[in-house]
């Protein structure tokens, strides 16, 4: 549509101009120029936050970043290996809980859902999607932290991190599984395999792309939250394995190196966010580049 | 045989699904449940006053609700004309082979995460807000009477109004990607009619296209208005946290509702004091989820197709 018009309207020669012709030209232009110079200030406004996480993280990385842990105040060196473990560890739990719960939930929608029940659950995860994060920490604080564990954990991070990432995965799961043509679950059905079998056998492994999609979106946004960690898995300063006390993660690593009034770790707090641009990034990328080549 | 299979694994997936309603049912009681004391000791005071005290265990929250209004509105007065120009730019004017690329760009703003931005702002907008812009509004339109005093006042560089830019380049991306689906779905025939018409290119956009669009447009900027509602990190880094009071002026350091919970949560000894920051994350769901609702109805009213928010 944008190629329909300036191409095909012909334009009178100047010269010979209606009356106020010359002044809708130039409002014409003028309004192009803005709007153009919009969209080039999006772009810069990235190209200028990426920038300068590279600029001023790329100096803090070196091996002992991913190989140690966090030196003591004052002290100069040390890495960020227990916020790495704390993130990766707590991603994994929360993969564990979010990603059969998402495929569970879009497998409902997609092939049996019907009548109210499914849209009560199309409308409960619209909900879930948009809630603020630090509104799913506070609940979680409420029934994990407060009540079952009764301390601040990793696996009450980790449980917030799966009720971010459950509608993520659940909506463009669905959202493939519908793409998959019915001539296939038809063939299958025909050939006297059982329904279960025919979605578990035909139907995903045709969407496999798409359901690894859906996974790694919902990795990419969960990997960056910040608040609801910040009131489930608090942080810890050591390397810590054990989801049951409370552990570090990057991001909660980089709102403490930077409030804090020393140099070295508002280094420390770049490089942990070039870090996380770069997975993040790469994740993103990589999934987009791959949906935008095959819609399966 | 196969029926009995059947069964079992549909039941199986309606359990996954059933799930999602119990996690949303579950977070509204207990929420509700932990921030009864507070709502049913400060009832509608908690709204209207402006004394948040954990020691003398009175708590009153409008000037976090104040806090997260302003810095919203900023947001959406920056962001819309960007955004929707943005959109205007991909769906409109660019080549495909340049329309890509820039949404493309524009989208991975939404990639980034609220923390990044959060140091981001930290040590490089809020500085420049400080030295430069600033003190260039309060010499400018600072001068104008009533206007003026949005811009008053001493300059700290952690405040209300830098919370606001960084809220409109965190919800640019939700504005321009929304919107151009939403110009996506305006008819060709809107366009056409217009310029077959003699109009300019800009006259069919301002006469044909906008206006068909408007309803969508509006959802779009909803969308971004509910995200920047609950946004923490980002802002709580900037927002400077600091004043209690309600003033005029954006350059006031002030809270959020979100900032509030995030500064004060592990930090709170007494229970009334985690009711009341409890009931501020009721409030903030309460709000988000009205908006979002409402923003979805009008996007979904227009452009046929599930929304990414």
């Amino acid at each position: 549509m944008a190629a329909v018009s300036g191409a095909l309207v012909a334009r009178r020669p100047l010269s010979q101009a209606l009356p106020g012709e010359l002044r809708r030209r130039m409002v014409d232009r003028i309004a192009m120029s803005l709007i153009a110079s919009t969209a080039l200030l999006g772009c810069a406004v990235l190209l200028f936050v990426v920038s300068y996480v590279v600029v001023r993280g790329a100096p803090a990385i070196d091996v002992a970043f991913f190989t140690e842990g966090p030196k003591p105040y004052g002290e100069e060196g040390g890495g960020v290996l227990p916020a790495i473990v704390g993130t990766l560890s707590m991603l994994l739990l929360a993969s564990a809980i979010a990603i059969p719960a998402g495929l569970g939930t879009a497998i409902y929608l997609s092939e049996f859902g019907r009548g109210a029940f499914a849209h009560a659950v199309r409308f409960a995860l619209d909900l879930l999607a948009g809630m603020p994060s630090i509104v799913i920490g506070v609940f979680v604080w409420s029934l994990l932290v407060r009540q079952v564990i009764g301390r601040f954990s990793g696996i009450a991070g980790a449980v917030a991190l799966a009720i971010i990432m459950i509608p993520i995965v659940s909506r463009t799961v669905e959202e493939i599984l519908r793409l998959v043509p019915d001539a296939l679950r038809e063939g299958s059905l025909a050939l006297g395999v059982p329904r279960w079998r025919t979605i578990v056998g035909v139907v995903l492994p045709t969407a496999r792309a798409g359901v690894i999609t859906g996974v790694m979106l919902s990795l990419a946004r969960a990997g960056g939250e910040t608040a609801p960690l910040l009131l489930t898995a608090l942080g810890n300063q050591f390397l810590s394995f054990d989801l049951t006390s409370p552990i570090a993660s990057l991001p909660v690593q980089i709102y403490n190196y930077a409030v804090a009034p020393y140099e070295d770790w508002h280094t420390k707090a770049w490089g942990s966010a070039l870090v996380l641009v770069s997975v993040i990034g790469c994740l993103s990328l990589v999934t987009r580049i791959a949906t935008r080549r095959a819609r399966l | 045989m196969s029926g009995r299979g059947d069964r079992c694994f549909e039941l199986t997936a309606a359990g996954a699904a059933a799930a999602a309603i119990a996690t949303l049912g579950a977070l509204a009681l207990l929420l509700l449940v932990y921030s009864w004391p507070s709502i049913a000791r400060y009832g509608l005071s908690f709204f209207t006053t402006t004394d948040w005290d954990p020691v003398a265990e009175r708590f009153g929250a409008a000037h976090f609700v104040y806090g997260t209004v302003a810095t919203s509105i900023v947001a959406l007065l920056l962001a819309t004309p960007v955004g929707v120009g943005a959109a205007l730019f991909i769906g409109e004017y660019a080549p495909l082979r340049l329309a890509e690329p820039v949404s493309f760009v524009v989208e991975l703003l939404a990639v980034i995460p609220s923390i990044v931005y959060g140091l981001w702002g930290f040590f490089v907008l809020a500085p420049f807000m400080r030295s430069s812009v600033e003190p260039a509004l309060r010499d400018s339109v600072g001068q104008v009477p009533i206007v003026g005093t949005l811009f008053s006042g001493p300059i700290v560089g952690k405040d209300l109004l830098v919370a606001g830019v960084i809220l409109a380049i965190m919800i640019l991306p939700t504005v321009t990607a929304i919107s151009r689906e939403v110009l996506r779905a305006v008819p060709d025939t809107q366009r056409e009619g217009m310029l077959a018409l003699g109009a300019t290119k800009w006259e069919a956009i301002r006469h044909a296209v906008l206006p068909y669009a408007r309803g969508g447009i509006a959802g779009a900027l909803g969308l971004g208005l509910a995200r920047a509602l609950g946004e923490t990190m980002a802002v709580t880094m900037v927002v400077g946290n600091s004043s209690s009071r309600i003033t005029g002026s954006l350059f006031t350091p002030g809270y959020t509702m979100s900032s509030a919970i995030a500064n004060q949560f592990t930090e709170a000894a007494k229970a009334i004091h985690f009711a009341a920051l409890v009931e501020v994350a009721l409030v903030l769901l309460l709000v988000a989820t009205i908006i979002n609702l409402f923003a979805r109805l009008l996007v979904s009213r227009f452009a046929s197709g599930p929304v990414g928010a």
